[in-house]
């Protein structure tokens, strides 16, 4: 699914040049749950945001079914981030202002859907992570528990084939971090692709594969 | 979920914030619009005022001159009366009132005045200073100065009176302050001209001119009596002062090619100086206005976007492009300056009727052509200060602003 040839990309921070990501060759198939583990900036979220179309690389393709990513335009990319990408963010990036349920609609109003489609599908993946109760709470008014599966709901309301979570359980406790790869699980044995970014060995072992970057080079598991 | 519910619940999000912006911009539209208000009125009261200089073009013939009109003494040159005709039945923008006269030099017992022929309703239209006659004349409308919905004042006991005075009789005079008090004249005295009895039908107030000094008589009146046929030699004009700068002297020579026509520049130059003084005030408040409303919408957008970094990032991670967020933005400006555009036109016409009669000693009445403009001023101030934040917005690093701290 996912094909990465020679991928490089660098920041400017403070007048000095930081290797972010160096020649990194990487292949996904659909359907795998990849885990990339490495230190405090080793490139593992550059890599992500990369995968998403969020990040134009330096140098290098990024393939997804074969398309190169970064030969498409802006509107190109988005559309492909609308119909096949989902993202889990450590600290969720709910929307403050709108509710869980509203939230949850927001990606199917990015891809174009009609309030109506918009409120049938929030609200059944609303029902079906347990939050019916709380549609029209606003994320300060939920427990961090329920954020999550806030997020989780938003992330699939497009159906994606592909799930980049960036460290989903750095800011959640031991239980409610064993409930969200537990989720990542049954997805990915849905037949999605997750990548997920984390630091933590335990959540690192539950995927299939782990990828080790180090420095912006991945050092194993590029395949 | 569409654009225009994402804007509006986010509008709320930050209260504090969108009021100090909102309130720049419903108060910037509340001073333009009182400010164009009560000029407007002001403008038109003042024109009044103006058009009491009387006449401010003069057409006399083509061998006389000025000062042959203020001696009354044209040494016999005379025009048709028909050039009034020919003037009223033109397409001239601009003229306000036409007033012939016929002036001849007289005895009137041992003292020398002269006669003055006029046609009364247009004489009295032109000399706004002789309506405090004790008659009843009309005031004359100046260049659109009195907007039809506008009510009488009740200072000015003159203004609003309809009815005319239709014809001076053939037997009838009306006589300048000094030639009455010289011969001993008032109201319904007797008067002998050129052998034919006349009655004194008013003595006017003394105008401090060569009115004066003048008897005046129904201009047809003294053309039969001294033997003329239907000539005059001046026609007196109220010129509205912007139609004269915009060629109305070239149209009076080319419609009256005999004719010599005249503007009393005094006259017509105090009027426009007086004008162009006013338009300019009100431009440098509108201009004064803009600026610190676009610079305070352009400061709250800019803090506005930089408060919703992660979330312009989250946008772009769902797909949401560039292109679309920039939209967001400049639809919050739009709504934001509509809504600014109607409270600062409420506010503003409020304003200027309450405060307008205090401070201008003018009535004001709210003018509603100025809430298009309102809005229109207020929507272009918000989307302009809000293009360079708004595509700052667009144009935010996804990876930099989704970076978890």
């Amino acid at each position: 699914m996912i094909r990465i040839e020679n991928l490089s990309k660098s920041y400017r921070v403070r007048g000095r040049e930081v290797k972010a990501l160096a020649d990194v060759n990487l292949s996904i198939a659909a359907g795998e749950f990849v885990a990339a583990v490495g230190a405090s900036g080793s490139g593992k979220s550059t890599l992500l945001l990369t995968l998403g179309g969020l990040i134009h690389p330096d140098e290098g393709e990024v393939y997804l079914d074969g398309q190169s990513l970064y030969d498409m335009n802006q509107a190109q990319r988005a559309k492909i981030r609308q119909q096949s990408v989902g993202f889990l963010f450590q600290t969720f990036h709910l929307i403050p202002y709108l509710t869980a349920r509203e939230n949850v609609q927001t990606p199917l109003f990015v891809a174009g859907k009609t309030p109506a489609e918009q409120t049938e599908t929030a609200v059944r993946l609303l029902r079906e992570v347990g939050l019916e109760d709380r549609m029209d709470h606003k994320p300060a008014e939920l427990s961090v528990g329920q954020m999550q599966r806030v997020a989780l709901a938003r992330t699939l309301a497009n159906h994606p084939r592909l799930i980049l979570a960036d460290e989903p359980t750095g800011s959640l406790d031991p239980e409610l971090a064993e409930e969200m790869v537990s989720h990542l699980e049954r997805l990915n044995r849905e037949g999605i692709t997750v990548v997920m970014v984390t630091h933590v060995p335990a959540m690192a072992a539950r995927a299939a594969r782990r990828i080790v970057l180090s420095e912006g080079r991945v050092v194993s598991g590029t395949n | 979920m569409t654009t225009l519910r994402l804007v509006w619940k986010e509008l709320f999000e930050r209260p504090s914030q969108l009021i100090t912006s909102f309130l720049a911009i419903a108060l910037g539209i509340a001073v333009i619009v009182s400010i164009q208000t009560m000029t407007y009125f002001s403008g038109k009261a003042v024109s009044r005022e103006l058009d009491k200089l009387g006449a401010n073009v003069l057409i006399l013939p083509k061998a006389a001159t000025v000062n042959n009109y203020y001696s009354a003494d044209f040494l016999g040159e005379e025009m048709p009366e028909e050039y009034v005709d020919r003037i009223t039945a033109s397409s001239l923008q601009g003229v306000d009132n036409l007033s012939p006269k016929l002036t001849v030099p007289i005895t009137v017992g041992t003292a020398r005045v002269h006669l003055t022929g006029i046609l009364p309703r247009n004489e009295f239209a032109n000399k706004p200073a002789w309506a405090s006659a004790g008659g009843i004349f009309t005031q004359p409308a100046g260049c659109g100065t009195v907007p039809a919905s506008m009510p009488p004042t009740t200072k000015d006991a003159t203004q609003g009176r309809r009815a005319v005075v239709e014809e001076l009789g053939a037997s009838e005079v009306l006589v300048g302050s000094e030639v009455a008090e010289r011969l001993g004249l008032k109201a319904d005295s007797r008067v002998d001209i050129q052998g034919k009895p006349f009655t004194v039908r008013q003595v006017l107030p003394e105008a401090g001119s060569v009115d004066d000094t003048r008897i005046f008589a129904h201009l047809h009146t003294v053309q039969a009596l001294f033997g003329k046929g239907r000539v005059v030699n001046v026609i007196e004009m109220v010129g509205c002062c912007k139609e004269i700068s915009r060629g109305l002297i070239d149209g009076l020579n080319k419609l009256l090619p005999d004719a010599k026509v005249v503007t009393i520049k005094q006259i017509v130059q105090t009027q426009m100086n007086t004008n162009t003084l006013m338009e300019k005030f009100s431009q440098l408040f509108l201009i004064i206005i803009v600026l610190v409303g676009a610079a305070s919408i352009a400061n709250y957008m800019f803090s506005n976007v930089q408060e919703r970094r992660a979330e312009i990032g989250t946008l772009m991670a769902l797909g949401m492009t560039p292109r679309r967020i920039l939209t967001v933005f400049l639809a919050k400006a739009l709504v934001v300056g509509m809504a600014g555009g109607v409270v600062g036109y409420i506010l503003g016409t409020a304003l200027a009727v309450i405060l307008g009669p205090r401070l201008a000693q003018v009535p004001v009445l709210p003018l509603p052509a100025w809430l298009g403009w309102a809005v229109l001023i207020a929507v272009a101030i918000t989307m302009l200060a809000s293009a360079i934040p708004a595509r700052k917005a667009a144009s935010l690093d996804p990876a930099v602003t989704l970076r978890d701290l």
